[in-house]
């Protein structure tokens, strides 16, 4: 089934419908929600790196007045399943990894709880522990994790093979006329969104668990937890209209909702409000895990790829695996006959590391780009000419076309904006004052998927308007108006009639705000909604409304040429970057890109989507660094002041095309 | 130990009794209910939290309520006059200076604050003449002026344009 759409508000620069409440904080966000009698629940953290848990001593903490509970492994309510490391919370007295969650306090305040959450006292029989990723580590093993995200059947959490091979690459790396052997580390990296993971959660013996929490996915938070829990998923409704950012963090429940929903049964009836500190969402959320990359490229005399090879070794965890796809870009980006690429994991005494914006592309195609520039130097030419003579006719591993590929257009007109031809290659060449002064470029690629699982239902009211309900996520991502937009368009109406409902359960399903992935699969389900509906509301009822309105709902319908095409955005980002001579202290003061993402439903937010990601990017290649300490494992820099993001005046040329 | 308090907040008189361990930011959020202003980090280094206090821009969370005792403290919710945004809130809109909306209340704050601060001729670290008679609150000032507020989406190409059509 097709359904097609003909743009009228798609296309539109529509300021976000959400703005007005944005800008004066009366968006309501996890934390916010007013409720009547509440309690607050602060977390305990482990404090060693690995061991288990021999004594505990709460006496104290009990004693302070308006203190309701302490939850430790000890008293926690039994799980009815506990084998998922990432969700489980307080169910035996193992320790894994520094920070994990032993304990709960759940007291009449936040000061109280806080205060007496001091007074536990842990005694822990330790064990030797290993936090440090080593690429030639002993313990390297080949990811064998069922995906988590993503169709295909391979190790990696997107679905694709661990391992891919293509012709006969050592041969071809021998016999190459040119041949570049590098390696490339990145450190790991946090997702600090603004917002930190918090929220109210309420029991209710009847009824079961009411859940607000800022979560970029709704339905995605319910089955995780009625699974740990042994409870029917519709005994379970999650709440999250509004996401104060989320970055990857905010995809998969972690076991801090895991002990909120504990909490909550301890004092049913009342709502338990929890907010991790910013401290304690640098071991509890998730991250982006290190990563070491072995690069070996050959080409011949006239600087044509004949061999490609990426080497990956990522950190992961001991209680559960996790596997990103760093090589995919690899995969995807350039042409040579003989191709290798290889994820291994070093599973280590530390959290489980998730996604994070870009999992596996971002520091894959860090690696990947910096070999290809300098396979170009050692080749003499242009790294822009270098890449475009390399440029793919159809997907290199698969073979399969592109459904469209514009990277050469992406490169040649950022080229011409940037004036990379003015361009001296010759590296120390230019000083302004103490910076000395280069340019440098990249290409990037991200894969368009779809995840399976999402809904949407419309219901036209006898008012003429149009109710639409799916249970999306806006992370800042502008869900709230682009679907909007879509659903006018698909209705052939006006946005002013549509009422668009998202971020619950009590929606029909919709998959995660990750992969960027959402807008096609929630836009095409509203599309297919838009269609059932107004077929019906046609040939059946001539157009008239019946008095009680008119109600579809539509699954997300297949997209067979997704089996007959690779699908991606492709793009290229030039920058200017300055070195200080003395301190080697690293700026960006412009930074130009040109992309190739498809249909823009929005222009105003896509635009914004994209110089968030290139900001990102500077943040990530100039300033984010989580430092683990390897005596006690946990992140010593973990706050705003250690963790510096990119501010306001380390931004400053920035475009988007 | 409770204290009995008093605030004007976004022009509204309100009496509380807060624990003396409260930060001022928890006791609006908690105790009043005015969530206008965020939590982001609760040691004054994301911004998230930005108020005007006494007419000046201050992170609430790392004051303690009750040493504000009689403060007159106005948040963005405040800056709407009627229903009529404030021209920052409207110029956030036009130019997407957001995407999450999370330090959003807070960056309207510290704008506030900052033209404030510019107009009576406050220097920054970028202000090159000290003896200038006024600021001129070019885009370099503007994104040194509003560095104590953090934008993880990174909306910072649009905050400055927006912040510059105000100023202007």
């Amino acid at each position: 089934m097709s359904v097609s759409v003909t743009p009228h508000a798609i296309g539109e620069s529509l300021d976000r419908l959400e703005g007005p409440l944005k800008v004066r904080g009366a968006a309501t966000y996890a934390f916010e929600w007013p409720v009547d009698d509440r309690a607050y629940m602060y977390p305990l953290q482990a404090e060693i790196a690995a061991g288990r848990i021999t004594g505990v001593d709460s006496a104290n903490a009990v004693a302070v007045d308006g203190v309701l509970a302490v939850l430790t492994h000890e008293n926690a309510p039994q799980l009815a399943d506990a084998g998922d490391a990432e969700i489980a919370a307080l169910h035996s007295p193992e320790v894994a990894f520094r920070g994990q969650l032993v304990g709960a306090l759940i007291a009449e305040t936040a000061e109280i709880a806080r205060d007496a959450a001091g007074l536990v006292r842990f005694e822990y029989e330790q064990r030797a522990h290993a936090v440090e990723m080593k690429a030639d580590s002993d313990d390297l093993a080949k990811p064998d994790e069922a995906a988590q995200f993503g169709a295909g059947g391979g190790e990696l959490q997107n679905g694709e093979p661990a391992d891919t091979e293509l012709g006969d690459l050592d041969g071809a790396l021998a016999a190459a006329a040119i041949e570049l052997d590098q390696t490339y580390t990145t450190p790991m990296h946090n997702h600090n969104p603004l917002e930190p993971h918090a929220g109210i959660a309420v029991w209710d013996e009847e009824e079961g668990l009411t859940l607000h929490c800022s979560s970029q996915g709704v339905h995605m938070v319910r089955m995780q937890l009625a699974g740990a829990f042994g409870l029917d998923p519709s005994r379970i409704r999650v709440i999250s209209p509004h996401v104060g950012g989320g970055f990857g963090s905010k995809v998969y429940p972690c076991s801090y909702l895991t002990l909120a929903t504990m909490a909550a049964k301890a004092v049913p009836g009342r709502p338990v409000k929890f907010a991790l500190t910013r401290q304690q969402m640098f071991s509890l959320v998730g991250y982006r895990p290190p990563t070491s990359q072995r690069i070996r490229l050959g080409a011949d005399e006239s600087g044509r790829l004949t061999a490609i090879s990426h080497e990956i070794v990522q950190q992961t965890a001991r209680v559960k695996g996790y596997a990103e796809q760093i090589g995919a870009c690899t995969r995807t980006m350039y042409a040579a006959p003989n191709r290798r690429t290889t994820h291994r994991l070093d599973p280590l005494d530390v959290a489980v590391p998730t996604i994070m914006r870009g999992p596996g592309e971002a520091s894959g195609v860090f690696a990947l780009e910096s070999a290809i520039d300098e396979m170009a130097l050692a080749c003499g030419m242009d790294p822009v000419e270098f890449r475009l003579r390399n440029e793919p006719e159809a997907h290199p591993e698969s073979g399969l076309p592109f459904s469209s590929r514009h990277q050469v257009e992406c490169l040649r007109e950022g080229a011409m904006r940037f004036g990379w031809q003015q361009r001296d290659p010759a590296p120390r060449l230019r000083r302004e004052g103490d910076w000395m002064v280069g340019e440098g470029i990249a290409a990037t690629v991200y894969p368009s998927p779809r995840l399976p699982g999402s809904a949407a239902s419309i219901r036209l009211g006898a008012d003429g308007r149009y109710a639409v309900r799916i249970g999306a996520a806006d992370i800042g991502t502008g869900t709230w108006t682009t679907l909007t937009q879509i659903a006018a368009d698909a209705l052939e109406v006006g946005v002013e009639v549509i009422d668009l409902e998202i971020g619950d359960t009590a929606l029909p399903p919709a998959s995660s705000a990750g992969f960027s992935s959402g807008i096609n699969c929630w836009g095409t389900s509203i599309c297919a909604a838009a269609e059932q509906l107004r077929a019906k509301l046609y040939p059946e009822h001539g157009g008239a409304v019946p008095v009680d309105g008119l109600e579809v709902t539509a699954e997300m319908p297949d997209n067979p040429d997704m089996a007959n095409y690779e699908m991606y955005s492709f793009g290229a980002q030039f920058a200017e970057v300055h070195v200080h001579a003395d301190t080697r202290e690293l700026r960006v003061p412009r930074l130009v890109g040109v992309f190739d993402v498809g249909r823009v439903i929005n222009p105003k937010t896509a635009r914004s989507q994209l110089l968030g990601g290139m900001t990102q990017g500077i943040s990530m290649a100039l300033f984010e660094d989580s430092v683990v300490d390897p005596r006690f494992g946990h992140v010593v820099n973990h706050d705003f002041a250690g963790y510096h993001v990119a501010a306001n005046a380390d931004v400053q040329t920035i475009e988007a095309h | 130990m409770d204290a009995e308090i008093t605030l004007r907040v976004d022009g509204t008189e309100r009496q509380l009794t807060v624990d003396t361990r409260m930060s001022l930011l928890d006791a609006l959020r908690e105790s009043l209910g005015v969530t206008s202003p965020k939590k982001g980090c609760d040691h004054g280094q994301c911004g998230a939290c930005t108020v005007l206090l006494d007419g000046r821009r201050a992170v609430s969370c790392l004051a303690l309520a009750v040493a504000h005792d009689g403060a007159e403290v106005v948040t963005a919710e405040g800056l709407v006059d009627g229903e009529q945004l404030h021209p920052l809130q409207s110029a956030f809109i036009e130019h997407d200076g957001f995407q999450c909306g999370y330090c959003t209340p807070g960056q309207i704050c510290s704008a506030a604050g900052m033209l404030e601060e510019a107009e009576a001729g406050w220097p920054s670290w970028v202000t090159e003449d000290l003896d200038a008679n006024g600021v001129i609150l070019d885009d370099e000032e503007i994104r040194e002026r509003m560095s104590g507020n953090l934008c993880r989406c990174a909306a910072y190409a649009n905050i400055v344009p927006a912040i510059a059509e105000v100023a202007r």
